[in-house]
């Protein structure tokens, strides 16, 4: 069985290896953007304060590392089990289906995580002078960065065994965007201050924690969630999304 | 050492649309109800398998016959486990189909009707990571994917994504694929729609050498002459039931006569049909469709001329003839009152 796990793992290893190009341009470009607009150029134009890179910074490693992890599994997930079947062989291997999704969400954690890693230093260049980064807690930082890309890999492998490929657009315009825009990555948590309603509806999303749990690993100077809410939340929602990923991934593969 | 294969009392009721199997028409047939749930949503079952009983021996070439959406797919489906039976169970050698999943999985290969390749990969990869998978060790696994790419004529693409493929040799990729672990049972779901006419000689002389070396092989098939030219025994299969099961030899014998010629005229009146049955060598005169008759004899041609003139005699307009010789056809047609095709 771990041989058969390995083998399946090495196969996407593999195959990310070989579209590794693409995949870095569509993971990266957008957060690239986001940085350098409101990072660089708001900035050094006045409209923002110089302290808006600072909080800028970690909800952009938060929301790179979602959208790669979710992409990463939710796209080949989506298309595999499209009318060519190709991820039967797969299901035919000598092991419970089960360790199939497990392996599928192992393989988008590593892809979100390397998406992280390459984000921080990157972020930082592009935006140039000014960034405040201190980082007192580096275990509580890896710990976060781990449930956060277990995160959006188990969000991807849910979405990916739940939306036909008719309807990827559709999950990005009605479940992601409004998932990135609510999810505290341009702004703190405390700034929805004024909006009561709304600052306690956004608990319900994900994206909220990540990038609160990250802003408090690596900027503490702002406001934000203690890191043990944040952690917390994130782990209610790894084992809510691991769970239904899987069950969702089992009813796709056996009929 | 070969092993069996066993079904008894499969059934499976599909509550949402099944894999798709055949591509186009007619998935899975058998009743379709719609019923209302709650005065609201309607709910769909489909039988795609009744009380299916089967044995399939060790070592032998077993083959399902039947029509597009019949549930020999299905029946695929749950021996390869990849489709949870309503009831009934299944075993592969000792290891029950659905509570030993993984050590079943072991032991089988499938080669399913439309390939379902790994885009992503090569040829020669998707071999590799298929032994991978299953387990087997480098320099070995390196040896048997050489060796089933040259055995398939696929040594020339090897190295290049499959995206390219042509359905021919897709398909000789997809067996080669169920072949790299060495499984004990081989499943090929028609394994020779689309191929040539030589490719679907070699994947025969493949199959039939695979079977030699002591390996158990389930085929399913609509194509009668493969079912007669390879299989050792045959089920026939039709609305998710076994409706006979012998070497095709047995059961051509069991049809009365052995020979249908299917005659379309019209008006047919009742004393035509006594009349066709009462020619001599012939058994039996069926009505079937609103202007069709099927007589079964023991003659084939010099019939025809008989029967015409009879027709002609009385008043009927004939506007098809077809003679056909004792094949399994012939049996399918007998004992459903449908050509295979239909």
């Amino acid at each position: 069985m771990r041989k058969t796990f390995f083998a399946l793992f090495a196969r996407d290893v593999h195959v990310a290896r070989r579209n590794f190009v693409p995949l870095i341009l569509q993971t990266l470009l957008q957060p690239m953007l986001l940085v350098f607009v409101f990072g660089r150029v708001l900035t050094t134009s006045g409209f923002m304060p110089m302290q808006y890179k600072s909080l800028l910074l970690p909800g952009i490693i938060a929301l790179s590392m979602v959208l790669s992890g979710i992409q990463a599994v939710a796209m080949p997930v989506i298309s595999e089990f499209q009318f060519t079947r190709e991820i039967e062989d797969r299901l035919l291997a000598p092991i419970e289906i089960e360790w199939v999704a497990v392996e599928k969400i192992f393989a988008g954690m590593i892809q979100a995580l390397i998406a992280g890693l390459v984000v921080l230093p990157l972020a930082w260049l592009v935006m140039g002078r000014g960034v405040d980064l201190s980082m007192p807690h580096p275990f509580l930082f890896a710990l976060l960065c781990l449930l956060v890309a277990l995160l959006s890999s188990s969000i991807g492998l849910t979405l990916g065994c739940s939306v036909g490929q008719t309807q990827i657009g559709l999950m990005f315009s009605l479940v992601l965007a409004p998932m990135i825009f609510f999810g505290c990555t341009y702004y703190p948590w405390s700034a929805l201050a004024k909006f009561p309603i709304l600052k306690y509806a956004v608990l319900a999303n994900p994206m909220v924690y990540a990038s609160e749990g990250l802003r408090g690993a690596l900027v503490p100077q702002f406001p934000h969630l203690p890191s043990a809410v944040a952690a917390g939340g994130l782990i209610l929602f790894d084992i809510l999304f691991v769970s239904l990923g899987i069950r969702q991934f089992q009813r796709k593969a056996v009929h | 050492m070969a092993i069996g294969i066993r079904t008894e009392h499969l059934r499976k009721v599909f509550s949402t649309p099944p894999p798709s199997a055949a591509p186009g028409r007619g998935i899975v047939g058998g009743p379709m109800t719609g019923r209302n749930v709650r005065g609201k949503s309607q709910r769909i079952e489909i039988v795609a398998l009744d009380d299916l009983t089967l044995e399939v021996e060790p070592g032998e070439i077993f083959g399902l016959l039947g029509p597009n959406g019949a549930g020999k797919s299905t029946t695929l489906g749950v021996l390869t486990t990849r489709i949870r039976p309503t009831a009934g169970r299944a075993w592969i050698g000792g290891d029950e189909v659905w509570t030993s999943r993984v050590a079943v999985k072991r032991r089988i290969g499938v080669v399913p009707q439309r390939p379902n390749l790994d885009f992503s990969l090569t040829a020669r990869e998707i071999l590799l990571f298929h032994g991978a998978y299953f387990g087997i060790a480098n320099p070995e696994r390196g040896a048997r994917a050489r060796k089933l790419l040259e055995t398939f004529q696929l040594t020339d693409r090897a190295d290049q994504l499959v995206v390219g493929f042509s359905g021919g040799m897709m398909q000789r990729l997809s067996i080669a694929r169920a072949m790299m672990h060495e499984p004990e049972v081989l499943f090929l779901d028609e394994p020779s729609a689309g191929l040539d006419p030589q490719t679907r000689l070699l994947l025969w002389e493949i199959v039939r050498s695979y079977n030699a070396r002591g390996n158990t092989i389930v085929v399913t098939t609509h194509n009668m002459e493969e079912a007669d030219d390879l299989c050792r025994r045959v089920a026939i299969v039709d609305h998710g039931r076994s409706i006979a099961l012998g070497t095709p030899a047995d059961l051509k014998a069991t049809i009365p006569g052995g020979y249908v010629i299917r005659i379309q005229l019209s008006p047919r009146t009742p004393e035509l049909l006594a009349a066709f049955a009462a020619e001599t060598g012939v058994q039996q005169a069926l009505a079937n469709g609103p202007n069709g008759v099927d007589v079964y004899a023991d003659r084939g041609g010099p019939l025809v001329p008989e029967l015409l003139q009879l027709a002609v005699r009385s008043g009927a307009r004939v506007t098809d003839v077809h003679v056909s010789e004792p094949s399994l056809e012939n049996f399918f047609l007998h004992h459903t009152g449908r050509s295979l095709r239909d």
